[in-house]
C-alpha cells in the first residue's frame, strides 16, 4: 500500500501510467457526451410543464456536479499535499481549479438562462444560487492566490489551505435546497431513491453526468502531465524523454 | 424522436434561444479547455526541445574548443 502511494507520488511513474490511461478517458468522455447529447436533445420527451426548455438540464446538472466534485477533489489533493508533501497532488490541484471555475460558470449561466422561461427571472438571491456563486468566487480565489506568490511552495500551501477551508461550502450547496426551500428545486439526481423523472429523461442525464466525469479525469491527467513537464524540466528523466521525442 | 422537423428542433417550442445558448456556451468552454491543454503541451515540448538543441550546440562548441586548445583544457581541469 505504501509503496503504491509512493509510486503514485513519483512524477515519472505518474507521467508514464497517465499516458496509458488518458486515451481511454477521452474516448469514454466523447462517446458518452455524444450519446447523451443526441438522446437528450432529440429523443428525450418534452417536459409536460416546461416543454423543451427542460433540455438545459443535460448541461446544467452535469456541470453543477463537476463544479462541486472538482472542489472536493482539489481540497483532498491539497490535504494530501500538506500532510505527505506529495508534489503530484499539488500539481493536480493546480490544474483542477480553472476547470472547476469553468464548470461553476456553466452551471450558473445555464441556470440563469433556464430561469427566464421557468421562474420568470434569471437571478434571485436564493440559497442554492448564492452558494454556487460563492463557489465560483472560491475557485477564482484559489487561482488568484496561487498566482500571488513568487515562491511555488508558499503558493501551493496557501491554495491548499483555501481549498480545504472553502470545502465547507459544498455541504451548504448540497443541503441549501432542503434547508432554505425558496426557488431552486431539490435534487433531481440521488443514488438513494428512485429517479423522479421518466427513464427516457433520466438515462441521458446519467450518461451526460458520466461523460462529464470522464472529461474531468481526462483533462486533469493531460494537464497534470503538462505541469510535470513544467516543474520537472531539469530532471534527468524529462531530458531523456525530450531526447527520445526529437 | 421528439421533433417532427429540423425547424421545430431548432425552435425548441419557443425556447430555442435558452436551450441553444446554454449548449453553445458549454461546448465552447469544453473545446476551449481542450484546446488550451493541447497548446500548453505543444509549447512545453517545443521549449524543452529548444533547450536540448541549445545545450547540444554548446556542448559541440566546447568539444571543438577542447580540440583546438587541448592544453587550456588540461590546465583548467
Amino acid at each position: 500500500m505504501w509503496s503504491f502511494i509512493h509510486k503514485l507520488g513519483s512524477p515519472k511513474w505518474f507521467y508514464r501510467i497517465s499516458a496509458k490511461l488518458q486515451p481511454w478517458f477521452w474516448v469514454a468522455a466523447a462517446g458518452l457526451i455524444v450519446v447523451g447529447t443526441v438522446w437528450g436533445l432529440l429523443f428525450a420527451p418534452a417536459d409536460y410543464q416546461q416543454g423543451n426548455s427542460f433540455r438545459i438540464i443535460y448541461v446544467h446538472v452535469p456541470a453543477a456536479f463537476l463544479a462541486q466534485s472538482i472542489f472536493i477533489s482539489m481540497a483532498l489533493a491539497g490535504l494530501v499535499f500538506m500532510v505527505w508533501k506529495i508534489k503530484i497532488a499539488d500539481m493536480a490541484a493546480a490544474v483542477m481549479a480553472p476547470l472547476g471555475a469553468a464548470m461553476t460558470f456553466v452551471s450558473l449561466f445555464s441556470g440563469a438562462v433556464w430561469g427566464v422561461p421557468t421562474w420568470g427571472t434569471w437571478w434571485m438571491w436564493d440559497a442554492r444560487l448564492t452558494s454556487m456563486l460563492i463557489l465560483l468566487f472560491l475557485y477564482l480565489g484559489v487561482i488568484a492566490l496561487r498566482g500571488a506568490f513568487t515562491s511555488r511552495d508558499s503558493a501551493s500551501r496557501a491554495a491548499s489551505v483555501l481549498a480545504m477551508v472553502g470545502v465547507i461550502n459544498i455541504p451548504i450547496i448540497k443541503y441549501s435546497v432542503d434547508w432554505w426551500y425558496t426557488l431552486h428545486q431539490p435534487a433531481t439526481f440521488t443514488i438513494t431513491s428512485r429517479p423522479s423523472m421518466p427513464m427516457d429523461m433520466w438515462l441521458p442525464l446519467l450518461i451526460m453526468v458520466l461523460g462529464f466525469y470522464c472529461f474531468f479525469i481526462a483533462l486533469t491527467l493531460m494537464r497534470t502531465r503538462n505541469e510535470i513537464l513544467r516543474r520537472e524540466s531539469n530532471k534527468r528523466w524529462v531530458r531523456e524523454l525530450v531526447e527520445e521525442a526529437r | 424522436m421528439a421533433f417532427d422537423s429540423f425547424a421545430e428542433f431548432m425552435a425548441m417550442g419557443g425556447h430555442g434561444a435558452y436551450v441553444w445558448s446554454s449548449w453553445v456556451i458549454t461546448l465552447l468552454l469544453i473545446l476551449g479547455l481542450i484546446g488550451h491543454a493541447r497548446l500548453e503541451r505543444r509549447q512545453l515540448m517545443e521549449g524543452l526541445m529548444r533547450r536540448a538543441r541549445r545545450e547540444q550546440a554548446r556542448q559541440a562548441q566546447d568539444d571543438r574548443q577542447a580540440m583546438v586548445y587541448p592544453v587550456d583544457q588540461e590546465e583548467s581541469s
